[in-house]
Parts: C-alpha cells; sequence; structure tokens
C-alpha cells in the first residue's frame, strides 16, 4: 500500500522555557485510547510536555511509549514524575501510573482547563465512541451519554472515508467545503455501508468534495442526534480528534445553533491533561 | 420465452372517491370539536363500533394507518422518530408507535397544521407495544384512557368463557364512556355500528377473493389504499357502502378482465408491512410482469373470512344475511366480540404454524408463482415466526424471497440491495425485465 | 464459439474468457471508482493474454455489483445466478455454494444444471464479508495475504464478541493489550466470519456437496474456521474469485 491517507500525524511537543527541574510537583496523564494514544506531562499544573500517536497494535507498552516519546529530547526520566493517571480505553495497560480514572471524568476535567470554567457541555469525538459531557464550573461531571451501537460519528468513519477517497485526513475539512451547495448526507447510519454507499455515488461522477461534504453532514447530524437527547447548555467545546474537522465542527455548530469555544491546547490531549491534573491533586493530597 | 400476453387495463373509477374518503375522514377528526363533536385515538384493531354509540359526531384517528402515513413522508418521518429518540426511547420499538408519538411531541399533523389532540384513548391490547402506546399517549396528552384485553388464544379455540371475558370487557367500557363523556349511550347506534363493520370486513374478503382471478384486477400497491379503510372506521357506514361500490367495480373488471398489470405473468404475494416509505419496490416487479395479488396482511387484517362449503376460503356470512336481528346490547357485543376474534391477521399471534396455514392456502387458492416476505423489523406481532412461515412455504412448494426492511423507518431500509434481490429472485423464476 | 464473463466486484474487477467450453483467459483489476475504465481495462487485458480482438467475442455478460456500468456487455445475470452456474459447471456435484466477497457473503442452493433453488445473502452487516478481514488485518499490522498462514498457527480458540466490524476492531485492541498472541487473535476474526456465513448457509441448508468461492476462499484460516463449523469438507476452486466470471461467460454462451 502506497500512502495510507487515514494516517494522521503523530507528533510531540515540549515547553522549551519551562526548566522541569525547578517544579515542585511533576505529573503526568496517561490517556491510551482504542485509535490514539497521549501522554501529557505537567510541571505545577502547567503543560509541560505532550506527544500524540497512534495507540498500534503491536504492543500493550503503548502507554510508555507514548511516555517515552514525550519525554524525549527533555531530559527528565519516568522517575521524576511523581504521581501517573492512566485513562481511556486501555488505562488498565498503563503500568506506571498510580491511579486509573474513567476518560468521562478525565475529559470534563481537562475540558475545564482548556476551555475555562464557563464550559458545561463537552463533546469529545474520539477514535471510536462519542461522548456528550455536562459538567460543572469546576470541571466535575453532572450527566453524559455515550454513542449507541454505531461507529458512525467518530474518528474511525472518518479515517475509513479519507482512506476510501484517498484524501490526507488532515484535508477532509477543507475540501469538504469546496461544493456549490450542501449535498444531501449519506443514508447508511452504518460507515461500512456508507463506504459502499460513497462508491455509488463517486460512480455516479460525484467528486470528492462532494461525497465527503455528504459524509461530514451524515456525521455532524448523527452527533447531533446525541447531543440532543442530552441537551447543550452553553458553553460549548468539544474534544477529541475530530474537533480538528471542520467539516464536522461547522456544520455540527450549524445544527446545535451555538458557537464551540476554543481552546490553545491540542484537542486531542483533553483527556491526558484532565488526567495529569487530577494526578495532581492527588499527588497534594497525598502529601497532606 | 414466449411472447408476453397484454391484457386490457383501466384506472380504478373508485380511486378518486378513495382519496376524498381519506382526507375527509382525517379532516372530519381534526375539526371535530368545531361542530361539537368528539374525537378518540386508540389502534386500528379496536373496536370503533363501540364509540360509535355515543354519537353520529364521534371521530376516531387510528394509530397505525396515522403512523403510516407520517412515514411515507421520509423528511417528516425521520424527525418524528429522532423527536422520539430524543426522550430516550430505544430504536428498536414498534415503527408505527414511535412516528405517532413524534408527530404528539413535535405538536405537528402529517396533514398539516398541529395535532389535534383528542379527547380520550380507546384502546385493546393485542401486543406489547399497543400495550403501552397508548397508555403514554394519555399521560403525555392528559386524556381520559380506557383498554381492554383480547388475548383469549385462537379463535378455534373460542369458549363461552373466554367469550364473555372479553364481553364483560365491553359492557364496562360502555359504562366508562357514558362516565367519561357524559353522553348518554345510544344502542340503537352500536347495533347499527355492528351490522356496518360486518358488512364492510365481509366485503372487503370478498374483494381479495375476486383477486383469484387471472388477471388480477387489483394489485397490492393499489390495495393499501384501499383496504385502509377498514383500518381507520370499519364500522361506519360511509366505508361498508363505499367497499360495496368498490366490490361492484372489481366484479366488472373480473368480467371483462381488465388487470391491475397488463403484462401478468407471475403472481406474487408477500407480507408483514410493507416499508411505507418505499412502495415503488411493488412497481419494480411490474418491469418483470410481476405483480403481488395481496398477502395474509391484506385479507386478513380487515377481512373477516370462513371456511366455505367448496373448502375455499372465503368471506364470513354477516348476521344479516343469517337473518339475525340484533337487538340488545348484550347481543350486539356477543356478536362484535366473536367477529373480531375470528380475524385472520389475530390467530398467528398464538402460533406461526397457523400462520403459515394460512399463507399456504392463499398461495394456493390465488395461484400463486412466489412470496416476498419482508422481515420487518418494525413489528414484533407480525414479523414473529416469519421465518418459520418461510421454511413452511418453500416445504410447499413455493419459491420465497426475503428482504429486510422497516416498516416506519426509512433509515433500516436498503434500497439498492433490495431491488438486487429482487433481480435475483427473478432470476431463479426465469423472468427477466419486459422491454419497455 | 468465444465468449466472455466480467464480474464487476465491490472491490475487484474479473473477465473471464472461454473458447468452446475451456477458458483461455482472465483477468483481474481493481474495480476503484471509476468503475466503467476498470471494466475496460480488465477486459483489454484478457483479450491481450487470449491474443484476441473484441470482435472475436461474440457475446458478453456482466454480473457483480457494477454490472451496470460495464458498456460492451450485451446483457447482465446477477451474482447469485452467476456463481451459482460457475460453481455447478468446476464441480457437478455442488449443490450448496458459498460465495464470500469483498462486500457481500452469499450462500446458494443449486440443482445439477447450476440454477438457483434458494439463496440468502448478508444483510447490513460487513463482519461477514472480505472487507472484515482487510479491517482486522489493518488493525493488526498484518499483511492480508499473510492472515491465513498466521491463524493457522494458533492453538487457541479466542471468542470474539463484537458482531460490528468497525467495533471488532477494538475488540482486537483490547486482545492485544491482554497480550493474547497474534496468531489467536487472527484466528478469532476468521472464526467470528465464520460463524456469521455458517448461520447465513444453514437457513437456506445445507445440501452436499458444499463449495466454497469468491475472493476469501484463498484465505486458508477462513477455510479452516469455515471446516470447523460447518464439520464437512468442502470443495475450493483453484481460482475462487473468478467463479462470477466464469458463470457470466457460461451464461453468455447459453444466451448468444
Amino acid at each position: 500500500m502506497s500512502q495510507e491517507y487515514w494516517r494522521w500525524k503523530e507528533y510531540n511537543w515540549r515547553d522549551e522555557k519551562i526548566d522541569w527541574k525547578e517544579a515542585e510537583t511533576i505529573t503526568a496523564g496517561v490517556d491510551v485510547g482504542s485509535v490514539s494514544s497521549q501522554t501529557v506531562v505537567m510541571t505545577d499544573g502547567k503543560l509541560f510536555a505532550y506527544s500524540n500517536m497512534r495507540t498500534g497494535s503491536d504492543s500493550p507498552d503503548s502507554a510508555r511509549k507514548a511516555m517515552d516519546w514525550a519525554l524525549e529530547g527533555t531530559g527528565m526520566k519516568l522517575e521524576a514524575i511523581k504521581y501517573v493517571v492512566g485513562t481511556g480505553y486501555g488505562r488498565v495497560n498503563v503500568p506506571f501510573a498510580q491511579k486509573a480514572i474513567t476518560e468521562i471524568a478525565c475529559h470534563a476535567r481537562g475540558g475545564n482547563m482548556m476551555y475555562g470554567p464557563t464550559v458545561r457541555t463537552i463533546l469529545d469525538m474520539g477514535g471510536q465512541d462519542c461522548k456528550a459531557i455536562h459538567c460543572d464550573e469546576r470541571g466535575k461531571v453532572t450527566n453524559f451519554l455515550m454513542n449507541d451501537k454505531c461507529a458512525a460519528g467518530t474518528g474511525r468513519g472518518m479515517e475509513v472515508f479519507a482512506d476510501l477517497l484517498a484524501v490526507p485526513i488532515e484535508d477532509v475539512g477543507e475540501l469538504s467545503f469546496e461544493v456549490d451547495e450542501e449535498p444531501e448526507p449519506v443514508s447508511s447510519t452504518c460507515v461500512v455501508f456508507a463506504k459502499s454507499e460513497a462508491t455509488a455515488l463517486l460512480r455516479q461522477g460525484w467528486p470528492k468534495s462532494k461525497v465527503l461534504a455528504a459524509y461530514c453532514s451524515a456525521m455532524a447530524h448523527r452527533v447531533f442526534t446525541l447531543l440532543e437527547r442530552i441537551g447543550v447548555e452553553k458553553d460549548f467545546a468539544i474534544t477529541g480528534g475530530i474537533a480538528k474537522n471542520a467539516g464536522v465542527v461547522r456544520r455540527l455548530e450549524k445544527e446545535v445553533d451555538m458557537k464551540p469555544l476554543t481552546s490553545n491546547y491540542d484537542t486531542q490531549i483533553a483527556g491526558a491533561i484532565g488526567a495529569a491534573l487530577f494526578a495532581k491533586a492527588l499527588l497534594e493530597k497525598s502529601r497532606k | 420465452m414466449s411472447e408476453v400476453k397484454k391484457y386490457k387495463t383501466e384506472a380504478l373509477k373508485t380511486w378518486q372517491k378513495a382519496k376524498e374518503l381519506r382526507q375527509k375522514y382525517y379532516r372530519d377528526y381534526a375539526t371535530a370539536h368545531e361542530r361539537g363533536g368528539l374525537r378518540w385515538t386508540g389502534g386500528a384493531w379496536c373496536f370503533d363500533a363501540i364509540p360509535a354509540g355515543l354519537g353520529d359526531d364521534v371521530y376516531p384517528i387510528t394509530g397505525e394507518p396515522y403512523a403510516a402515513s407520517c412515514a411515507f413522508n421520509k423528511p417528516f418521518s425521520t424527525e418524528c422518530l429522532e423527536a422520539t429518540e430524543k426522550r430516550g426511547w430505544a430504536r428498536d420499538l414498534c415503527s408505527y408507535m414511535r412516528n405517532y408519538w413524534g408527530s404528539m411531541y413535535l405538536d405537528k399533523f402529517a396533514f398539516g397544521g398541529k395535532y389535534p389532540k383528542p379527547d380520550f384513548a380507546f384502546q385493546n391490547h393485542i401486543c406489547c407495544s399497543h400495550a403501552k402506546w397508548y397508555q403514554h399517549v394519555a399521560e403525555y396528552e392528559g386524556i381520559p384512557y380506557f383498554c381492554f384485553d383480547v388475548t383469549v388464544g385462537p379463535y378455534s379455540e373460542l369458549d363461552e368463557n373466554r367469550l364473555v371475558y372479553l364481553v364483560n370487557q365491553l359492557h364496562e367500557a360502555i359504562e366508562w364512556l357514558e362516565k367519561t363523556t357524559g353522553r348518554e349511550y345510544d344502542d340503537e347506534k352500536l347495533i347499527q355500528a355492528v351490522y356496518n363493520e360486518c358488512r364492510a370486513t365481509t366485503l372487503w374478503a370478498e374483494i381479495c377473493c375476486l383477486n383469484r382471478n387471472i388477471p388480477a384486477p387489483l394489485e397490492e400497491k393499489t390495495m393499501y389504499s384501499l383496504y385502509v379503510f377498514g383500518t381507520l372506521q370499519k364500522a361506519s357506514k360511509e366505508v361498508a357502502d363505499f367497499y360495496e361500490e368498490l366490490r361492484d367495480e372489481v366484479k366488472y373488471r373480473v368480467e371483462n378482465q381488465i388487470a391491475a398489470v397488463p403484462t401478468e405473468r407471475c403472481r406474487l404475494m408477500s407480507d408483514t408491512q410493507p416499508p411505507w416509505g418505499f412502495l415503488s419496490v411493488f412497481r419494480y416487479l411490474e418491469k418483470f410482469g410481476a405483480l403481488s395479488v395481496g398477502s395474509l396482511y391484506t385479507f386478513g387484517l380487515i377481512g373477516i373470512w370462513e371456511d366455505k362449503p367448496d373448502g375455499s376460503w372465503g368471506p364470513r356470512t354477516t348476521p344479516q344475511e343469517e337473518g339475525i336481528k340484533i337487538e340488545t346490547r348484550d347481543q350486539a357485543l356477543r356478536i362484535l366480540a366473536d367477529w373480531n376474534l375470528s380475524k385472520p391477521e389475530w390467530q398467528h399471534f398464538y402460533d406461526p404454524q397457523l400462520k403459515s396455514e394460512m399463507m399456504i392456502r392463499i398461495a394456493k387458492e390465488w395461484k400463486l408463482d412466489g412470496v416476498m416476505l419482508h422481515y420487518n423489523r418494525g413489528c414484533e406481532g407480525l414479523s414473529l415466526g416469519i421465518a418459520e412461515n418461510r421454511l413452511a412455504l418453500q416445504e410447499a412448494g413455493f419459491p420465497v424471497m426475503v428482504f429486510e426492511g422497516n416498516m416506519g423507518d426509512e433509515r433500516e431500509f436498503d434500497f439498492a440491495r433490495t431491488m438486487s434481490r429482487i433481480d435475483a429472485f427473478m432470476e431463479t423464476l426465469e423472468l427477466k425485465q419486459l422491454e419497455p | 464459439m468465444i465468449t466472455a464473463g466480467i464480474d464487476c466486484g465491490a472491490k475487484n474487477t474479473k473477465v473471464v474468457i472461454r473458447r468452446d467450453g475451456e477458458v483461455i483467459a482472465k483477468s483481474l483489476v481493481l474495480s476503484g471508482f471509476d468503475q466503467k475504465a476498470a471494466a475496460g481495462e480488465a477486459l483489454e487485458m484478457a483479450l491481450k493474454e487470449a491474443n484476441l480482438s473484441k470482435k472475436d467475442i461474440e457475446h458478453i455478460t456482466a454480473t457483480g455489483v457494477g454490472m451496470k456500468e460495464a458498456p460492451f456487455a450485451d446483457d447482465t445475470i446477477t451474482e447469485v445466478g452467476s456463481v451459482a452456474k460457475g460453481t455447478v459447471f468446476l464441480f457437478p456435484n455442488a449443490r450448496t455454494v458459498i460465495d464470500v466477497g469483498a462486500e457481500e457473503g452469499r450462500a446458494i442452493r443449486a440443482d445439477g444444471t447450476g440454477k438457483v433453488i434458494d439463496f440468502a445473502i448478508n444483510e447490513k452487516c460487513a463482519a461477514g464479508a472480505g472487507a472484515f478481514t482487510e479491517a482486522m488485518a489493518r488493525a493488526l499490522e498484518v499483511p492480508l495475504e499473510k492472515m491465513g498462514e498466521f491463524s493457522l498457527k494458533s492453538q487457541n480458540a479466542v471468542p470474539m464478541n463484537a458482531q460490528c466490524a468497525i467495533f471488532a476492531e477494538s475488540e482486537v485492541v483490547s486482545l492485544i493489550h491482554a497480550k493474547t498472541p497474534k496468531e489467536d487473535i487472527v484466528r478469532a476474526v476468521h472464526d467470528a466470519i465464520a460463524s456469521r456465513i455458517t448461520s447465513m448457509v444453514r437457513r437456506v441448508g445445507i445440501e452436499k456437496e458444499v463449495a466454497l468461492v469468491g475472493g476469501v476462499a484463498r484465505n486458508v484460516g477462513f477455510v479452516k474456521s469455515m471446516k470447523d463449523d460447518l464439520e464437512l469438507e468442502m470443495l475450493i476452486p483453484e481460482d475462487p474469485e473468478f467463479v462470477g466470471a466464469l458463470g457470466a461467460a457460461i451464461a453468455a454462451a447459453e444466451n448468444r
């Protein structure tokens, strides 16, 4: 297979300005999802370094790999991190974590930091599931709902489409707007059959942009029906990989009729941020 | 393939009247209050003869046909279904119920305007969904609700005890109606309603029997728009009169060999409710010279039948034809109960074997070449045992094809795939599409 | 007499050319988005191999999901019909045909002349077709061609609960995290598809002999899972993915 269009870029990042040796509390959150894994390292509650990579199939060591990659070039070793919280689908496989906390709680907490205390509804569009979370001003979960029986509206679905249409996944959003008018959304609920529906449309002569528009539209609507069941309370924010896909986000905005808050942080690390913050709180509690 | 025979064909003369009658039904319901009348909601199987005793200005809206009308309008149906799901109801519940509720939640009437709130709900429990459906409507709308239980077993096992169990509830129903509406009950109107119902349902069975003719004077897609009156208000004189007119026209068509499908060369039947949003499936069949002449559903949901002396299935003899004069309320209720309990569509809720037997009988007596079964995810009652029915029909020597779908939820119907299945089925029957 | 059959499948387009009952050429190309172009390409390739030109072919019949896109076809036959014909031609004793393609699985009962008596097609579920193995191969990072032999190494049957192709992927990931040996996971994938297919086969009833055709029949791991489930030997042709095109070519000879 030549180019893998679904393979989004993995990366790591660190804050060059922070001297971690001066920090009082060094904590980390590791979010091992079914599609991607992130590690966030915090010094005194500030973002110091993070990594974002595919969970992969080859090892249960995704957590370790994500951590090593986040620390790469920082000079920091794992031992320097005083408290690690694991979260996500594979949270049981973070052997170096002191505690595991659900991704719902971590997303709410992370979203609170990323978007501020006014956020009340967080929509996490992850690799294989979608979560609608209500939280209070402290980032504590008050209600939540997950997608039902279905991958349409998740990152995996989007990857399948990018691959099918041979469009790099980062370009999907913009390309989906290169249409004169919005087409009807694809009718299949199931991603697998949406694929054959899309193939049929392409054979009918539809340009890729139109097919993507139809799919993004269907995805946005599917997610919207999930949100409707729990209600959207101001302020509203979107986390997860799909938050980077303008094709879905802008269409969803229209249906929700509310502009989501934005953040300087990478939307995919929300869970890991929340986990790292929980780690800090737990560390401080243990020190008392 | 030998030369295709071409029969005469003609549009149905009573078609326009059918359209008008249906529009009038929903208009009467919506505007009932303007005339000081009452309106009520309940299932199509419910005994509308009973509220008829409250006066000539009492109008029902029956849930299933109304929901089918919603489902027929795909964008409206999706809105209704999503409104229902928004409240947390699961998607695998009865799709009629979900459409109906959605219309109620949205306060939108499928025929325009707001959803006309009923004055009371009057219902019988034919299945789990029906038991809860109108209870929820009553709670949501804040209206009085009466229901009665009809589960007494198959008609062949009906005895005095079981009949009286039902009849007693009907007596109670009348008392409840009087109390709730404040109107005095008129037994004479009840008796007339019972006569009407017997006449209407027997006429419909007669019309179905006329479809034994080769070529068939009617095909199933058209029949859906005609049998519906029996689901709207079978105890009304208007419906009985209409069916008489229709029966006369269909007889005329048979006498003059006027076909529904001029290229008829393959006779099929379907079963369970069709996917209401995709009735074009039936038109597609015609491209092969094939048609559906009906189904146990179309024949037996409204029609009331009996075994005729020559062993064939035919319209049940009405009390009027037997010379029975109904004189009391109790007698009327007994006849009404017995009449309804003999409904063919009701029997197979008790045993798929009963349904297989009826289906095989239809296939034989209507001289069919094959069967198309709709594995309908939207209706637990009618889908019950359908896989066994398929096996029984095949064992009896009839080719069967199946397709999956949902009568009221178009998201569960795959149009393209169903068409290709029909292609494959036609191939097994050695039929190619006819030249246009 | 020279005829051709073209099978415009969801993933691959196949052509078979026959002269007087013998296969003289075949070709396979990816169907891609432009089915018309793929059909043309496949035909060209086969003609080249047979050293013929298009006008030498007396009759071309098309089958497969994209059959209407083959502009040069004289007529069409459904996949169910073509697969039955092709299989019974190759195995005159075959009465039950299991065809597993990229997007659909089919179970067909046929008579001795290759005529279809009854059929079932997998409904709305990709976990009974080749697309499922492809997706799993990607999730496991095992080349698709190696999936078969990989699963034969398995010593343990691990149950897979997910019904849905998409969610099966997360189940695979969780099995990896539970340190399940990869061979066992691959086998679990094959067992899952096989169980879906065999339940479909049972709907039409099993009459010997049973034949297994379609691209997925090349997967020895899947074949073993099917054998274990059905508890009988199946007839598998040498080029299982060409059976549809072969059947179409046979139909072409009958229809010309």
